[in-house]
Parts: C-alpha cells; structure tokens; sequence
C-alpha cells in the first residue's frame, strides 16, 4: 500500500517536473536570454593582497593609520563608521593622548547642559565616528538620490570585500564605447559615474580618490590614487573585523592542542583496538 | 535491551551501592555507554557521527545560552546587539562565530549520519522506530536553523524570512491568514524577530529531549553495522567502553580539527556577504538564498516552474507555486516512509548490487547537484539542471526504491559479523542452512543465500 501510493506521489511529481522543463527548454530555444550590460561589461574585482592576508597574516598597523587617514580626510565627508569607536583606534598603535585629539577633531551630537537644546560637541574617546548626515533624506539630497552606505562592515558585505573596495575606488572609467555600440540604451545616467566592478555599472559615488597626494602621508609613503586605495581597504578591513589577530593569535594554539589531543587519542584507540581486527586475537576468545 | 552476554552492572563501593539503590544513575550509564552496551565491533568510522552529533548539540547549546545573554531581540538593536557580541563582549567574536558555524557543522554531520542510514539500510527493522525519531530531529533542526539565521536581522534574515513564511501563502484559502498569524504581521518585524527567538531557544532543548528517545530506541536493537547482518553471538560485538568511546575520542579530535579551522581561521567562509548588511524593507537582495544545508531543498522548491493547467484550457488545477511548497515537504517528509518503501531484506548496500549503483550513481550526484543549483541564483541552465535532478530525487526514493528491492538478486552476505572480520566463523561451518532458517532474524540473511 504504502509502495502504491509512493509510487503514485512520484509519479505526479516526475510529470509536473517534466512539465516545467520541457516549458523552460521550450522557452530556451525559442526566445534564449538575451545578454544585457551588466552580464558583458561588469568585471570581477582585481585581487588585493594585504598583511593581514592568511592564516598567518597580521595587520600592518602603519598601513592602517595610512587608510584611517584617508578615511578621515576623504570619506567621512559621506560616510559613517557608527560601529566604530575612538577607543577602538588605539588598536591601529595610537596612544591615548592621540586618540583624544583625533575624537576631539570630530563634533560629535550633544545636548547643551543648561539649555538642553540639541547642540555638538567635540568627541570623546568613548563616543562612536559620528554621522556626516543628520538622516537618509539629508544624506538623498546631497548624493544624487542615493545614501553613502556606512563603511564599518563593507569588506564583510560584499564578495571579495577588500578586493572589491579596492577595485571600486580604482575603477572609476570613462564608459567604453564597445558598450555604448553594443548597448545604446545603457548610457550612464547624468550625476551617476561608471564603474565597471559596481553590479549595475553606474553608481552615484563621485570619484572619490582622483589625484596623487590628495591625502599627505606623515610616514613618507607616496599616497598615489592606487596606495591611498589600498590602504582605506586595509583600514575597512580592520573597522570590519578588529578581533582579526586575536582571532588567528588563539586559532594556532587551539589547533596544536587538538592536534597533539587527537594523536593521543589515535594511539590509544590502535591500543585498545589491537589484535580485533584479525584472526590473532579469535583464538584468545 | 541487551544480548545475554551483556556486562553487569556491579557496584564497587559503598557509595556506589548506596547510590544504585537511590538513583541508579551509573547503571544507567554503563547500560549505554559503558561496557555494559555491547556493539557489533566491525563498526566503521561512518558510525562515529551519531556521537558526533551529539557533540554539535551540546556545543550549539552551550554558546547559545551566552549569546543569548547578550543578544538583544528587538528589530532596533538587533543587528547592532550581535555587532556588539563580536566587538565589546569578551570572547563574543568566539561565541558568535563557534555558534554560527557550529551549525553548519551539525548540518555537515547529521548528513553524513543520515546518508550512512541510507547507504546501510539503518532504517529497516528492528530499526524503524530509530530513524522516525531520526527524521523528527532534523525537521526540529531544520526548524531551529532557519530561525537562528534570522536572529541576526541583516539582509537575508529578513528576506530569507520573508521567503520561507511566503511559502504558507501559497497554500490555498487559509494561507496567507496563516502566513500572517505566523509573523505576528505583514512582513517579518518585531513581532516575528521575537517569536523566532523564543522558539530558537527552546527548540535546541525539545531536539535534546528526542535524541535520548533516538537513543534509546537505539539501545533495544542495538546499532546496525556495516554488513547489515544481526549480531548472533559474543564473538560478533565488543562493548561500548573502552573499545568505541576509544574509537568516538579519536574522531572527536579529528572533527574537532577541522570545525576549529572553520572557526578560527575561515569564519565567514559559510555565510552570506548581505547577512553583514542590516535588514532594509525596501531593498531587495539580487538573490535570496537560505543558508547551505537548505539549498537542495531550496532547488526543489524553485524548480516547479509552471502552473498544471487542464490541458486547452487555462483552469489552473495547481499553481506552480504550490507544487513547489508541496514537492519541498513532500522531498523531506518521504523519509519518514522509507522503511516500508524499500521492502529489500538485505540491510546493507555492499550486499545490495543494483541499490548500490542508483545510489552512488544516481542519488548522490543528483542531491550534490540540487545543492549546487539551490545556492545559484534562478535562472538557466540552473533550473533546468534542478528540474532534472528533483525528477530523479522523487523517482529514487518513490519509484526506483520500491521497484529495485523487489526485483534484486542480492550478493551472499556472511554468515556473522565474525566471518566478516576474521574471515571464518566456527559455527558458520556447522550448518548455515539450519541457522538460516532459525534464526530470529531472518531479515540479515540473503534470501537469496545460495543453497
Ligand atoms: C561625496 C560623497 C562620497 C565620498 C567622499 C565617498 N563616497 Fe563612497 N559612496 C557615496 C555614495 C553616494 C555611495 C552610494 C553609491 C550608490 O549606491 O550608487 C557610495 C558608495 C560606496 C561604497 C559601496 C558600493 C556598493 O557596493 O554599494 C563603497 C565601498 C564606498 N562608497 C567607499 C568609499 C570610500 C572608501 C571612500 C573614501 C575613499 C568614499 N566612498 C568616499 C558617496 C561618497
Ligand atoms: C541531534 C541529532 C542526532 C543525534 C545526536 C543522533 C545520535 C545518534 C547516535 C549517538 C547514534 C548511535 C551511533 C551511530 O550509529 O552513529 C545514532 C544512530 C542512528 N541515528 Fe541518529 N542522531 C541524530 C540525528 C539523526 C537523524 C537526523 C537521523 C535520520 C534521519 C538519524 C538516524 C539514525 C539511525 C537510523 C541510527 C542507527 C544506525 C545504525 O545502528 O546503523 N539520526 N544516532
């Protein structure tokens, strides 16, 4: 009874199924997906490799002030980092001193202690990177239509998270004209900007990283579009996940124990299991 | 149960006498997992995963209570409240990312565990009653995953969401009402965030409550092995302790290895880039895709691609939709009727020539490739790839089952697990035929034994 009705069940779920895939070859054959801008000109990100890279992988501290640096002078005038703390930067090698003035060169909200009227003040090391828009609509007005997302979890966000920043900020290019020969209908909307790693080419983002020197490196490094880009992608990957060394730091020690455990734990299972296996150990029953 | 041979329980001190009388708790222990519990001892490493599953439970259990105490499950902060966790809570990142591919972990294992039953025919009797229990487990698993996933409140929490209590919707009249009363509104928000995490912490407990019914279930017939043949006598089976929880320690270490690799050194490996996005109403992902060990019933699911129609006219006898929400429970409820679909009397696959070819030839790949087809976005080729693959999914299980174990010539089996160890068994010269015909359980000899 039950093999009947299985057999039934099956049979009606086999023709429903053949029924969608001959519907969808059909389909396929006579009308094939046609191919759009997005599927022809978007590209994988290009490949950055950091210190933090790998198993053994460390952050490089220096390269990090260098990508807060950036942050600060350049992104911020969009984007928050509101996960992220002033206290939280003494991890990047700043002392207490410093991180005390880097949160007081940032007006952070407050409240006027005698008025109670909404007012800033400079920050504190306790207080998070204020937002640079008081709210999404503010934010709308003054990005084309579109919110700068915040940054402190955009490298675990996107695929390739590091590589994608990195490639994001360096990819800025005029539209090729294959696209436009091929696409007429896919030219880059007025305000938009064309990026060929961004998923549907056009973002609002302006260029934001476009000369040599825009940021003044204080360790010497030449801060051309390429360094400054890598390095605010270093940065992000810190702001993402601070916990990253510490995590690797435990991960070794944790790995050897079980290693030499397991080992152990190997030798007295043949121990115990010796001679059961085979005829040796039959006569002894 | 136990076979006649089975240890005794005797106590050696004092205390422990005393102990017995009160509560005989140690009795229990050595009934189940001492040396009182005797096992095939041809057990292959495929039987660890039981135990190793129940190590999952134990460790999902564990760092879950933590985060609980610090997660906070409001729409408003929840997302915030586990950034929180990885940032600011000592050893949070630990808990969090222990939890999260601790999950994946337990998933990885009980289908290993499952696939075993499968492969040697655990779910036969004397074993029934095991694999329903079984079954019970992994939809309670299946349950407790998908509300976790949405804890977090990023964007495939709240989409995935979305999608999976959508599903109710398609059932027709009541469904949407029912959708609805499921979300404690329109959408998922607040109200759902919270139920879900209710029901996420109590489930892990309800899971637990079944496994020592699994497990106890387990203990009357004894564990199967991998010739499917029954335990006759002493010289087939070994007990419990030392000889397997030797045995579990090492595969513990070994298990233990590669999920700290996971936590440690590849934690997101697992996971969903837009699950690090906090949930947005309004914007929609490119793709909606549960977590991994959803994807081939994810593919099933989206392979129903149009609706059955009377033919020449357009009355639409079952919406497309419909069949897919149906064909989805109907790919996971069909396991709890397979002991009484496959009728072969031959429990394990090595002795099985025509089984095992459909099933390393055919139903392996095809859910391999159901996986694959349910994390890829839908379009083409991977919905037709899936329709293909869920047509051969039901036809193994509903068609090809059935009609295999009735027209099989099975292999010889040996005669005990003895013979199959050690090559000869003593009594296997004395008169197989006699012990064929006697035995209590036929079921482990070939009937098509030759004469
Ligand atoms: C003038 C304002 C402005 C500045 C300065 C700016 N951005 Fe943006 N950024 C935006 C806007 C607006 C978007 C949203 C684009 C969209 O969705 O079309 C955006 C989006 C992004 C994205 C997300 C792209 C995606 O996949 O969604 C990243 C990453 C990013 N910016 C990084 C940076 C970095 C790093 C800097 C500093 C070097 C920076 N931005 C400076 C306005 C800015
Ligand atoms: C929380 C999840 C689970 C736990 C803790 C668990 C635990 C165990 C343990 C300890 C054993 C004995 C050791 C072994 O044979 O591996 C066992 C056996 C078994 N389990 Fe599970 N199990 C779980 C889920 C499942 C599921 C989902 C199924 C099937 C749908 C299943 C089916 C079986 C069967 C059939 C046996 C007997 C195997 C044999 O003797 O050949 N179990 N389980």
């Amino acid at each position: 009874m039950t093999r009947i009705l299985g057999i039934l069940v099956g049979l009606f779920f086999c023709f429903a199924l053949s029924v969608s895939l001959f519907k969808g070859v059909y389909a396929a054959a006579t009308d094939p997906a046609a191919p759009t801008a997005e599927s022809v000109f978007h590209k994988h990100p290009r490949e950055l490799s950091l210190a933090s890279d790998g198993a053994f992988g460390r952050f490089d501290k220096r390269q990090l002030q260098r990508g807060f640096q950036v942050y600060k002078e350049v992104c911020s005038a969009c984007h928050s980092l509101r996960l992220v703390a002033f206290r939280d930067l003494k991890a990047l090698g700043y002392n207490d001193d410093e991180v005390k003035a880097i949160a007081k060169g940032f007006q952070v909200p407050g409240l006027d202690p005698a008025t109670g009227e909404v007012n800033t003040r400079p920050g504190l090391a306790t207080d998070y990177f204020p937002k640079p828009f008081a709210n999404d609509i503010a934010a709308r007005a003054a990005n084309n239509n579109a919110v700068p997302p915040d940054l402190s979890l955009m490298t675990k966000a996107r695929e390739d998270g590091q590589s994608y920043v990195y490639s994001l900020l360096t990819g800025f290019q005029p539209q090729p004209a294959a696209l436009l020969k091929q696409f007429p209908d896919a030219k880059t909307p007025p305000n938009l900007h064309y990026n060929p790693y961004f998923p549907n080419l056009n973002l609002a983002m302006a260029p934001p990283l476009t000369a040599e020197g825009q940021v003044g490196y204080k360790d010497g490094t030449k801060a051309t579009v390429d360094q400054m880009a890598q390095d605010v992608a270093a940065f992000l990957v810190w702001t993402a996940e601070p916990k990253l060394d510490k995590r690797k730091q435990t991960g070794w020690p944790v790995l050897g124990f079980l290693l030499f455990a397991t080992v152990l734990a190997y030798l007295s299972k043949k121990q115990i299991w010796a001679g059961k296996h085979d005829a040796g150990e039959a006569s002894a029953m | 149960m136990s076979f006649p041979w089975a240890q005794q329980y005797v106590p050696t001190s004092p205390f422990m006498r005393w102990m017995d009388e009160k509560l005989p708790l140690p009795r229990l222990i050595h009934g189940a997992v001492g040396p009182g519990f005797p096992v095939p001892r041809n057990l292959s490493y495929f039987w660890n995963f039981g135990v190793l599953a129940g190590v999952c439970l134990v460790i999902q259990i564990l760092t879950g209570v933590i985060l609980a105490m610090h997660f906070a499950p409001n729409a408003a902060i929840a997302f915030d409240s586990t950034e929180h966790i990885m940032r600011d809570v000592n050893w949070g990142w630990l808990l969090r990312y222990a939890h999260a591919n601790g999950a994946s972990a337990f998933f990885v294992v009980v289908y290993i565990h499952i696939f075993r039953g499968l492969f040697y025919g655990s779910y036969k009797a004397p074993r029934e009653m095991i694999w329903l229990l079984g079954v019970v487990i992994y939809l309670l698993m299946m349950a407790t995953g998908f509300m976790g996933y949405v804890l977090p409140w990023g964007q495939m929490s709240f989409w995935g969401a979305k999608v999976i209590t959508g599903l109710f919707s398609a059932i027709p009249i009541v469904g949407t009402p029912l959708q609805q009363w499921l979300l404690g509104g329109f959408a998922p928000d607040n109200a759902a965030l919270n139920r879900f995490f209710s029901l996420h912490f109590l489930l892990p407990f309800v899971i637990a409550g079944v496994v020592i019914l699994h497990i106890w279930a387990l203990h009357i017939p004894g564990s199967s092995n991998p010739t499917g043949v029954a335990v006759k006598q002493e010289s087939d089976t070994v007990p419990f302790h030392p000889y397997y929880t030797a045995k579990d320690g090492f595969g513990l270490g070994i298990f233990l290895l590669v999920y700290c690799a996971f936590v440690f050194f590849m934690p997101n490996a697992l996971g969903h880039p837009d699950n690090y996005i906090p949930a947005n109403p309004l914007s929609t992902p490119a793709h909606i895709v549960p977590e991994w060990y959803y994807w081939p019933f994810y593919a099933i699911l989206r392979a129903f691609t149009s609706d059955l129609v009377i033919p020449f006219t357009h009355i639409v006898l079952v919406p497309a939709k419909l069949l897919g929400v149906m064909a989805m429970f109907s790919a996971i409820l069909l396991m709890f009727f397979l002991p009484w679909l496959d009728t072969s009397p031959v429990r394990s696959g090595h002795y099985r020539p025509l089984f095992k070819k459909f099933f390393f030839f055919g139903l392996i790949p095809c859910v391999l490739v159901l996986g694959y087809c349910g994390g890829a976005p839908a379009a083409e080729p991977f919905v037709m790839i899936s329709q293909v693959a869920a047509i051969y999914y039901f036809a193994h299980f509903l068609i090809i089952l059935p009609l295999v174990s009735s027209f099989e010539r099975p292999d010889p089996l040996p005669f005990s697990i003895t013979e199959a160890v050690l090559g000869h068994d003593g009594r296997a010269r004395l008169a197989p035929m006699a012990a064929a015909a006697t035995t209590p359980d036929a079921a482990g000899i070939a009937p098509a034994h030759p004469a």
